[in-house]
């Protein structure tokens, strides 16, 4: 009896599904995507309940590592440009259109304003190793101080933008003292509110929240 | 789809002196590509931030150097929770605001725990309040206060964590106040008691 001949089938199996797949997710994370912006250092926010969700605009961020160490930014090209040049001239600090566009494109400032020509003079991967030894913007518990230079800060991109929101992005790890230096210096521009960045987590059960967030 | 059919089946038919020309598959091996699509999904989707950050809003008193003694507001004892927060994520709380010089408070010790915490505290001192309301005891104006005053030693993320305790548990007045020297000098000797 002659043998039933199976058809030789092809181990070849076709890709090109596979490849619109892979480029169909690969365009959709490519127009989803937003780089995270640089940190200067590595912060790990606490968790909270709260659902409010940053904007994208109008925001002064102040991140405290978990030394304590200040770093100041607010985001927009053109309202760093004015601030660093309003800065610039109640400070004296003599810097150049080059070091003042380098403020405007870099990211956070962690230096007190005796470091700051040095620091924006430097290339961009030299900013980072300062970053890592840098002492942080130096604060204080009243707006008054001298030395209180985040007080500057503030002051003047308030100046430049009034609608700035204020937020605080601190370590868990985060001593209270700095982080009450920085309120205090909230206060004393009478800004009673603002905004701490947290880390979602759920609504433990069996509590007052937890019966609003599931009410029928 | 990407191959062609280059076979002549069902085509006019050579004679048999005619040479076949040697049949290229125009079939490509898609593999590599695919390879390249899932590196670089892979690679955006490491470096996406699809959840954004969420944020708390906070609202410290309003704090004015001008403001009199009596425009300010003054809160009940009975409504009134204190909440200290200390080294090693401990809390202690006492009733009351504490003004009473004559009777120190009595300082409780507790933790940021799930079961018999600080929440189970909060969820107490709601209840007797709501009681004490329904006796008529307090006015329906009146709400759990809950003060709370942070020790230098005490961590930012314990302060979002009992500000979060306020959400959890639906506390619309509460206040952070610093810790004054009195205070720290309780839980000195809490501290000393307890042999910790």
């Amino acid at each position: 009896m002659p043998k039933a001949k199976l058809p030789r089938k092809s181990t070849h199996i076709d890709m090109t599904a596979m490849c619109d797949v892979a480029f169909l997710l690969l365009t959709f994370f490519m127009l989803a995507t937003k780089f995270k912006p640089d940190e200067p250092v590595v912060v790990k926010t606490p968790s909270s309940i709260s659902e409010i969700i940053l904007p994208d605009v109008d925001i002064m961020l102040l991140t405290v590592d978990p030394k304590g160490r200040i770093f100041f930014s607010i985001d927009n090209k053109l309202k760093r440009k004015e601030l660093i040049d309003e800065v610039n001239t109640n400070r004296n600090l003599g810097l150049t259109d080059q070091e003042k566009t380098a403020f405007a494109l870099g990211s956070s400032i962690g230096v007190p304003f005796g470091q700051l020509k040095q620091y924006l003079a430097a290339a961009p991967d030299e900013q980072k190793a300062f970053d890592a030894s840098a002492p942080g913007v130096p604060v204080d518990t009243s707006v008054l101080s001298v030395n209180n230079e985040l007080a500057e800060w503030v002051k003047s991109a308030r100046l430049q933008n009034p609608k700035l929101r204020i937020c605080i992005k601190a370590d868990g790890d985060a001593s209270y003292p700095n982080v009450q230096k920085i309120i205090k210096t909230l206060e004393g521009y009478k800004i009673f509110k603002f905004n701490l960045i947290t880390n979602l987590k759920a609504v433990p059960e069996g509590t007052a929240a937890y019966a609003e967030k599931h009410k029928a | 789809m990407a191959e062609m059919d280059t076979s002549s089946s069902g085509g006019h038919k050579k004679g048999p002196g005619v040479k076949k020309g040697k049949k290229l598959s125009t079939r490509i091996d898609l593999t590599p590509m695919v390879d390249l699509g899932f590196l670089l999904i892979t690679f955006f989707m490491f470096t996406t931030t699809l959840a954004k950050p969420k944020t708390m809003e906070i609202n410290m008193p309003y704090k004015d150097e001008k403001l009199k003694e009596e425009e300010k507001n003054k809160i009940k004892n009975s409504v009134a929770l204190t909440v200290l927060l200390s080294k090693n994520h401990r809390i202690y709380y006492y009733e009351g605001i504490g003004d009473d010089p004559n009777k120190a408070p009595d300082l409780q010790i507790t933790y940021f725990t799930p079961a018999k915490g600080i929440r189970d505290v909060i969820i107490k001192k709601k209840k007797m309040v709501d009681d004490m309301k329904r006796l008529g005891q307090l006015t329906a104006k009146d709400e759990t206060t809950v003060l709370i005053k942070p020790d230098t030693t005490s961590t930012y993320s314990d302060l979002v964590n009992i500000l979060d305790e306020m959400n959890i548990n639906d506390i619309r007045v509460y206040a952070i106040i610093d810790i004054s020297d009195i205070e720290q000098g309780f839980i000195k000797e809490t501290e000393a008691a307890s042999g910790q």
